[in-house]
């Protein structure tokens, strides 16, 4: 079978490793990746066409050269590196439509791929514990990544209505997170002092860079069709994971939430949008069943290993570090002991 | 791991023997046979010996040495993040060691509570606790949850199910996730009772903390019965709570209904000591509790397709209701006073 994937996203770094990671298979012939910019990590063989998914251009990309499988990796999550919100929105649901209109056209193509997000599901005080595919937001989505990726969906539900023939995968990740991976998330953990919002701890779930890219590249060499949520088992409460990254927390009080965030964003430190802001609140868990079962993959990394690793990675410096922690406790019990014996 | 602590023995025998190349560890390894390593000291490897001197300090060590290693050891746990966390946001670690430590002398000592019943509680599997609900402020479920915690041959963990204001009060919704509640909804109530949990509910909810005292020990309306149904989809059994002297704790006899809406609660109370003594009068009262587990319902034998069928889901509702109120009242009759 003869095989042309185009992935959509290409410089960036997902996109960038899934390329280079599908370079190394023989069962596909040609790699086309499409971005705006050219990519600055190695992407392997893949041919690299600077072209604006917005722009009808992609879908002469796609028919000239009989493309199969299109990967749809470029919707993106926060609004500053795409210069504003209005921009962000574009890129993503204008983005999206103009790719599927040039898919639906393409008589070659076989197979669609989206990076979807759990963003979909929100994250509010009425949520269940873990999300199955099925089931809906139960809070609003005022604007942002969530709202942009449940658009996307949409039109990619659509796509495959109009296309039975054409084996559409959504892919729902979890946040990503990973030694080299740069989100974020990534960087709020960075932080030498976390703040969390004042009376809550929420819980996260992550997923590990490799598994992710792994993920992807099984939907693309395999068949599956249908959503999937991708995520590492378990979970972790935000405190807890910057316990473990071996920093401590500063509580913000809920109405002074936003100003912060829009402090870190002013100084570059932590670029978050409201969306996340939320998950800082509530939390979300998500139900990896059915990529386990039916998509038979079980992500290497579990939540808390994932994190471990990111951490050990990164090799952040852990102000409270454990060895002495553990130390400090073993020479208060010898003392002790000592002074036992010295008396008995 | 930290190093093996040395600890001098006395007399003679403490003095190390030097052990000859060819000797082998005398002890046990864990799959019961004779370890491979090599005698170190007294006939005995490294590894084996070390374990041997932890067993002879752990047996040395007076009681308040093993509680502040146990607390020390709690608190490394927690500086370093390094607890499990089920996907619920339950933690076992803080609520064992604090939270039902810290209620316990309620339980023991103030309202004297006197749990019965509890070989009804299945010592495994999947089970759904239904319970009346009062007291103006929700200590009866922690109470419940204790005295299963406490009392059960198998120290089952109650993983309760709250309103969703729980979930958005600051301050409270991380203690109840931490504590082992989840939201009161079918999926969570499902998932918990299908992966063998014991469940709890309240249906009466704020309609029962919040009601006033002169309708004390009536039961309001049991929700819509959706912990039945739930209880039917996972096909577990459903165990009827009674539990007596949580309504005076706090007797409610006015509510300040425009002061709750401006605040987003349900209610306001107003007892006969607050607001009136302040905080004073945040001290509930002294009664005495009784909590009775009634006889397991079985709902396994309807078959899934039950709870399906609204006119059985309501009859069971009903009947759950029914054996609770029946409870409460002969409880209520045989109990001598409030507060002995």
């Amino acid at each position: 079978m003869s095989r042309v994937v185009l992935i959509t996203g290409v410089s960036r770094y997902l996109g960038g490793r899934l390329a280079s990671m599908l370079s190394a298979d023989d069962s596909i012939e040609r790699l086309i990746g499409v971005d705006v910019v050219p990519p600055r990590q190695d992407v392997g063989r893949t041919e690299f066409v600077r072209a604006d998914i917005r722009n009808p251009i992609i879908a002469k990309v796609i028919a000239s050269a009989k493309v199969d499988t299109v990967v749809h990796m470029s919707v993106i999550a926060t609004p500053f590196g795409a210069g504003g919100r209005t921009a962000m929105k574009e890129i993503n649901v204008i983005g999206t439509m103009q790719l599927l209109a040039a898919c639906q056209k393409a008589p070659s193509l076989e197979k669609l791929v989206v990076r979807s997000t759990t963003a979909v599901y929100g994250s509010s005080s009425r949520d269940p514990a873990l999300f199955t595919e099925g089931m809906e937001p139960r809070s609003q989505f005022r604007s942002g990544y969530g709202k942009d990726s449940t658009e996307v969906e949409g039109y990619v539900r659509g796509l495959g209505r109009r296309r039975p023939d054409v084996d559409v995968t959504l892919l729902r990740f979890a946040n990503f997170i990973g030694p080299r991976i740069d989100t974020p998330l990534t960087r709020y953990f960075s932080l030498p002092v976390v703040p969390q919002v004042f009376g809550f701890d929420p819980r996260v779930q992550f997923i590990h860079e490799d598994d992710g890219i792994e993920v992807l590249r099984r939907a693309v060499v395999e068949r599956h069709r249908g959503t999937f949520n991708v995520a590492g088992s378990g979970v972790l409460l935000l405190s807890q994971a910057i316990r473990r990254a071996g920093r401590t927390s500063v509580p913000v009080p809920s109405p002074a939430v936003s100003l912060v965030g829009s402090l870190f964003r002013r100084a570059g430190l932590v670029d978050f949008s409201p969306e996340q802001m939320d998950l800082l609140h509530f939390g979300r868990g998500i139900d990896t069943t059915r990529l386990q079962q039916d998509f038979g993959y079980v992500p290497a990394y579990t939540t808390l290993e994932a994190f471990d690793d990111f951490v050990a990675g990164r090799e952040l410096k852990r102000y409270l570090d454990p060895e002495r922690i553990a130390g400090v406790e073993q020479q208060v019990l010898t003392r002790i002991e000592r002074r036992r014996t010295v008396h008995a | 791991m930290p190093e093996a602590r040395v600890i001098p023995l006395d007399g003679a025998a403490s003095t190390p023997r030097r052990s000859r190349r060819a000797e082998r560890c005398a002890a046990l390894a864990a799959d019961g046979e004779r370890c491979r390593g090599r005698a170190v000291t007294d006939g005995l490897c490294g590894d084996h010996l070390a374990e041997q001197e932890r067993a002879q300090a752990a047996a040395a060590a007076p009681d308040w040495e093993r509680k502040l290693a146990g607390a020390m050891a709690f608190l490394r746990r927690r500086l370093t993040g390094d607890y499990p966390i089920d996907d619920f946001g339950f933690d076992p670690d803080l609520t064992e060691h604090v939270m039902l430590a810290a209620v316990r002398p309620l339980y023991e000592r103030y309202f004297r509570i006197e749990a019965r019943g509890l070989e009804n509680i299945p010592e495994t599997g999947g089970a759904l606790v239904v319970a009346n609900h009062s007291g103006t402020i929700p200590i009866d479920s922690l109470m419940t949850q204790l005295a299963i915690y406490d009392h059960h041959p198998a120290k089952r963990h109650l993983r309760m199910l709250g309103a969703d204001l729980v979930f958005r009060s600051p301050l409270i919704a991380p203690m109840a996730r931490k504590g082992g509640a989840t939201l009161a909804c079918n999926e969570d109530a499902e998932r918990l009772m299908t992966s063998g949990e014991l469940a709890g509910v309240w249906p009466e909810g704020f309609k029962g903390i919040g009601k006033p005292f002169s309708e004390r020990y009536k039961l309001q309306r049991f929700g819509r019965g959706g912990f039945v149904s739930a209880a039917l989809r996972a096909g577990v059994p459903i165990i009827p709570c009674s539990i007596v002297g949580a309504e005076e704790i706090y007797p409610i006899v006015g509510n300040v209904k425009p002061l709750a809406r401006l605040l987003g609660f349900p209610y306001v109370p107003v007892t006969p000591f607050f607001p009136l003594l302040g905080p004073l009068g945040l001290l509930p009262l002294p009664s005495k509790w009784i909590i009775e587990f009634g006889e397991p319902i079985p709902t396994d034998e309807l078959g899934p397709g039950a709870a399906e069928d609204p006119m059985l889901v309501f009859n069971l509702t009903d009947q759950v209701r029914e054996v609770i109120q029946q409870t409460l009242y002969k409880l209520l009759l045989a109990r001598r006073s409030v507060f002995f």
